[in-house]
């Protein structure tokens, strides 16, 4: 039986645990490491953004969001392609990134592995939009950089058991 | 060698290409893929022919990987056939219930070419 995950809040919100899962998937994935760095906050004019949603003893989502360039790099290094445009399969491919690290998150954090189920990705690309979760129990946000490229994840939690 | 066929179903295209390129790296040729992108999709490609892998996601819509496996089970459409499941999901709940329904493997995403075809290979070598 599980137990609350409210008591373990501390250890759920270790941005550590956020961390090691970006480092693991992209070098598992993309064959490249990956540098944390201060989030500027400066916004690029087409963005694109995958989120994986969190349902059961913990509820909200994973958010990863990247400039146009950054996504046609992470989606060449993981089909070995290339591309030009923001395409159908690029999108496939940052869905696919945002799904492993929604998924390697709660494997990192005791008891919300068999007690928190993922969604489908959802992607959204445009220019000048925003995500905003009122009252969030917690949030996590970190950004990154590999080989000029940035991007940045995002854990929200809006509810927990 | 003969041909081997192999059943990859996810509904990410681009997953599937990942799996079917870790599959060539592990020694699998000659191979003719199928690919599906639901559990319903898979048991239609079952029911147009056999094959001698399977390797499946777990979180899809339509029908997700574990109730495509009950199905292809209950209907005998790849009896003796070994299915490995690839999927985000790690949970020792996961890995149980896919057990259950009839899976041989299991691979967490993020994966290595080596961590497939060190789970696959034996299952073909049985």
């Amino acid at each position: 039986m599980a137990q609350s995950l409210r008591e373990n809040l501390q250890t759920i919100a270790d941005p550590r645990h956020l961390q090691s899962s970006v480092e693991e998937v992209f070098e598992t994935m993309l064959g490249v490491r990956c540098e944390m760095v201060p989030c500027s906050g400066a916004s690029s004019p087409e963005t694109i953004t995958s989120v994986v949603g969190f349902g059961g003893m913990l509820t909200g989502a994973c958010v990863f969001r990247s400039d146009g360039a950054t996504a046609l790099a992470i989606a060449a290094r993981l089909t070995g392609m290339s591309f030009t445009e923001m395409d159908d399969t690029v999108k496939d491919a940052i869905g696919e990134i945002c799904n492993m690290l929604a998924g390697a998150w709660k494997g990192k954090v005791p008891n919300l592995s068999a007690n928190c189920g993922l969604s489908i990705p959802a992607v959204i690309t445009g220019r000048d939009y925003s995500i905003h979760v009122l009252a969030p129990e917690f949030r996590l946000h970190q950004c990154y950089r590999f080989d000029g490229s940035g991007f940045e994840v995002t854990i929200i939690c809006d509810g927990l058991r | 060698m003969s041909e081997i066929r192999v059943l990859i179903v996810d509904d990410s295209s681009v997953m599937r290409k990942i799996v079917e390129r870790a599959l060539r790296q592990a020694g699998l040729e000659p191979m003719v893929v199928l690919e599906a992108a639901s559990g319903v999709e898979g048991l239609d490609a079952l029911r147009g022919g056999a094959v001698q892998l399977i390797l499946s996601d777990i979180n899809m819509p339509s029908m997700d990987g574990l109730e495509f496996l009950r199905q292809l089970r209950a209907q005998k459409l790849a009896d003796g056939v070994p299915v490995v499941m690839i999927t985000t999901e790690s949970s020792e709940e996961h890995v149980r219930q896919a057990i259950e329904a009839g899976a041989q493997g299991y691979i967490r995403k993020p994966f290595t070419a080596e961590q497939v075809k060190e789970r696959v290979l034996p299952l073909l070598a049985a």
